[in-house]
């Protein structure tokens, strides 16, 4: 089990936050063009997901996976939208998505007045407290021989 | 074992195939109200949908489906009168409003199955590991979502129940179908919409199969 990256998005698509930790493809493209593709693919998903279901959602989109790699997804009431990805053998991570959110976003960036809420992340405390937190995860372990 | 729907995407993206299961009824409420309306409606998409006030069973993004048994056509009646001017006028209350999630036109469709083709492509270009496939099953809390695409691009895929595990062995069936009454055909052309009957049997058969049997025994 591993986990790849992480992409924090606030409701105008802006992307507060990346960090990655084990991801072996490096993109041909900058990081700004992947942040709008990966929030226009989310965007169009939530549309797409909430027109094909069959009956009335609560949460909606939750994950998605290729054969290499799972995508999930968790979107709070105000509009933040937490992405993370990891290999296929991971099960929900709704839960740990949902604490970055209330554990570590609303204590160390909406408690912090010297934070603003629509730019990107500086805070070096922020970064720490969550890249401490998920190399914590037992879903973290990096697979062997990689 | 429930399949909602079945879509076969060509490689171009165009849907060429759907099915809808005989069972899955989309949910309808049926309401008398009197003036004023608790609700507020707005014209979205051509139809007449809850934008605000959810209440007995009626939630956001349903669309009024008729009024007073009179059954509704995008935003007007039947009856050629619209359905915002019928409802704002007080001399018609009380009124007997049906609404319930605006079933999924045929353009909607195809619509949908190309946005799933370019999903499908970007999926695999946003991989953190280099060779990623596009994308395979997709999870929401109402449905799950099944795509096999095959060597040649055709995409089949399927909508279940979120609780269906592994559904490879009925792709593989469908594509089967496909190869045998949809290719062998000598009166059909290639990427374009498939009608032909001894198909839908068959794909029908192989979705009864796996809702009577479970997927182990096809």
């Amino acid at each position: 089990m591993t986990i790849y990256n992480f992409y924090l998005f606030d409701r105008n698509g802006t992307c507060l936050y990346y960090t990655d930790w084990n991801r072996k493809k490096q993109m041909t493209m900058s990081k700004e063009e992947e942040f709008k593709l990966m929030y226009g693919m989310i965007f169009s998903i939530k549309s797409f997901v909430s027109r094909l279901s069959p009956t009335d959602m609560k949460d909606g989109f939750l994950n998605y996976s290729t054969s290499k790699y799972k995508l999930h997804f968790f979107e709070t009431p105000s509009g933040l939208k937490f992405i993370m990805n990891t290999d296929l053998s991971v099960g929900s991570m709704k839960d740990v998505l949902h604490q970055m959110f209330s554990s570590i976003y609303v204590e160390y960036v909406v408690k912090n007045p010297l934070c603003a809420l629509d730019q990107p992340i500086t805070s070096e405390l922020f970064k720490n407290k969550l890249d401490e937190f998920v190399r914590g995860l037992p879903q973290f372990a990096v697979k062997p021989g990689s | 074992m429930t399949i909602f729907s079945v879509y076969i995407i060509n490689k171009a993206g165009s849907l060429i195939y759907h099915y809808d299961a005989p069972n899955t009824t989309r949910p309808a409420v049926e309401k008398t109200f009197s003036y004023p309306l608790e609700l507020v409606l707005k014209v979205f998409d051509e139809k007449v949908t809850v934008a605000f006030g959810e209440r007995d069973g009626i939630k956001v993004g349903h669309a009024v489906l008729g009024i007073n048994g009179i059954p509704a056509e995008g935003r007007f009646l039947k009856d050629k009168r619209e359905i915002l001017e019928v409802l704002s006028s007080e001399k018609n209350y009380p009124i007997n409003v049906k609404f319930g999630r605006p079933p999924l036109s045929i353009n909607e469709r195809i619509m949908l199955a190309s946005m799933l083709h370019s999903l499908f492509a970007i999926g695999s270009q946003l991989s953190p590991e280099p060779h990623s496939s596009g994308i395979r099953t997709m999870e929401t809390d109402t449905f799950k979502l099944h795509c096999h695409q095959t060597m040649t691009g055709v995409k089949f895929v399927i909508i279940t129940d979120p609780k269906q595990g592994h559904v490879d062995a009925i792709l593989k069936k469908m594509y089967e179908a496909y190869a045998d009454f949809a290719l062998k055909n000598p009166f059909y052309s290639l990427d374009m919409p498939i009608r032909a009957e001894l198909f839908d049997n068959s794909l029908q058969s192989v979705i009864e199969q796996a809702d009577k049997y479970g997927i182990s025994n096809i």
